[in-house]
């Protein structure tokens, strides 16, 4: 453990820009992906259920 | 025509390449990858920020090689599954495998900008630049619009069958640029550092900062099958939309 405090912590030896920068884009990403797929499977659910039998070509 | 068969263990593989079959059996894995995915992050947080000592030489700022080499690793390994589905899709004739390609494109393209911004991030501190133009860098921004490119490319053609096989050349032709990406530093004079891990040598790095780096690894490629099996799950109900299987399935869990 490299850490004294948790002001330390959050200060990365004064690469905090860098460091946060990399972690918040990075789960900001993977939120905005799962957040794109939940729609998109919503989507995907309603458009299926619409097509009903007698809407076939 | 018959159907081919590819048995292993009493069990005919071939039938999963059908959409119908591999929709609830995608459905029933992904919590599994799901929940092992983020067990994995979890654990390799923990390793990367509190038990990996500092770097000597770069001070904290090294701890920002937990996402970006996962990610780089992702970035190619995707590319390159993708390009092995294109390519059965090709020989085979098999939709799925079109489908599972195109289902792991938006999160190749996803991990590669997250190398290119993590690397641009850790470039700033220790080279004293956010990007140069050399051999790793630019084959890398590469591999970031190869992967535009198949998804643009999927969009423009209305005709998915059509846009599959297109796709499916694309993501061939571009497989050429993953070893010009993995051996550039090898090939070139970069800036860009030599491996810390391969394949042939012990890894040149403490062992907890490499437990870290192993830990994001898992957890990044189960987080990519279980999102790509997601997406998969919601490309097969886009195209398979009006077939009685689909309605069905779709107004059954709409509920």
């Amino acid at each position: 453990m490299s850490w004294g405090s948790w002001s330390e912590f959050f200060s990365m030896g004064g690469y905090a820009l860098y460091v946060w920068g990399s972690y918040a884009v990075t789960a900001a990403l993977v939120v905005v992906e799962i957040v794109l797929l939940r729609s998109r499977r919503r989507a995907a659910l309603a458009q299926a259920g619409r097509a009903g039998p007698e809407a076939r070509p | 025509m018959s159907q081919p068969t590819l048995v292993i263990g009493n069990v005919n593989w071939f039938k999963y390449a059908s959409p119908q079959a591999f929709y609830p059996l995608a459905g029933a894995m992904i919590p599994w990858f799901a929940w092992t995915a983020a067990a994995c992050c979890i654990a390799g947080l923990y390793v990367s920020f509190f038990v990996a000592p500092t770097d000597h030489q770069q001070g904290e700022s090294y701890r920002i090689i937990f996402i970006h080499v996962p990610a780089a690793w992702m970035s190619m390994l995707i590319y390159l599954v993708m390009a092995f589905w294109a390519g059965v899709g090709l020989v085979f004739n098999t939709r799925l495998s079109h489908m599972m390609a195109a289902a792991l494109a938006p999160t190749g393209a996803l991990f590669t900008f997250i190398a290119l911004w993590t690397g641009s991030l850790w470039g700033k501190p220790t080279w004293g630049t956010w990007w140069v133009w050399d051999a790793r860098l630019t084959s890398e921004l590469i591999l970031l619009f190869l992967y535009f490119g198949f998804l643009a490319l999927q969009a423009a053609i209305d005709e998915p069958r059509r846009a599959d096989r297109a796709c499916a050349v694309l993501a061939l032709v571009g497989v050429v640029n993953i070893p010009i990406i993995y051996f550039s530093v090898k090939w070139w004079n970069t800036l860009h550092q030599g491996a810390s891990v391969s394949l042939t040598s012990a890894p040149t790095m403490a062992a907890t900062m490499f437990t870290g780096m192993l830990l994001m690894a898992l957890a990044a490629w189960l987080y990519c099958i279980a999102v790509a099996l997601h997406r998969v799950r919601s490309i097969i109900l886009e195209r398979e939309r009006s077939a009685d299987w689909a309605i069905h399935t779709a107004g059954a869990e709409r509920s």
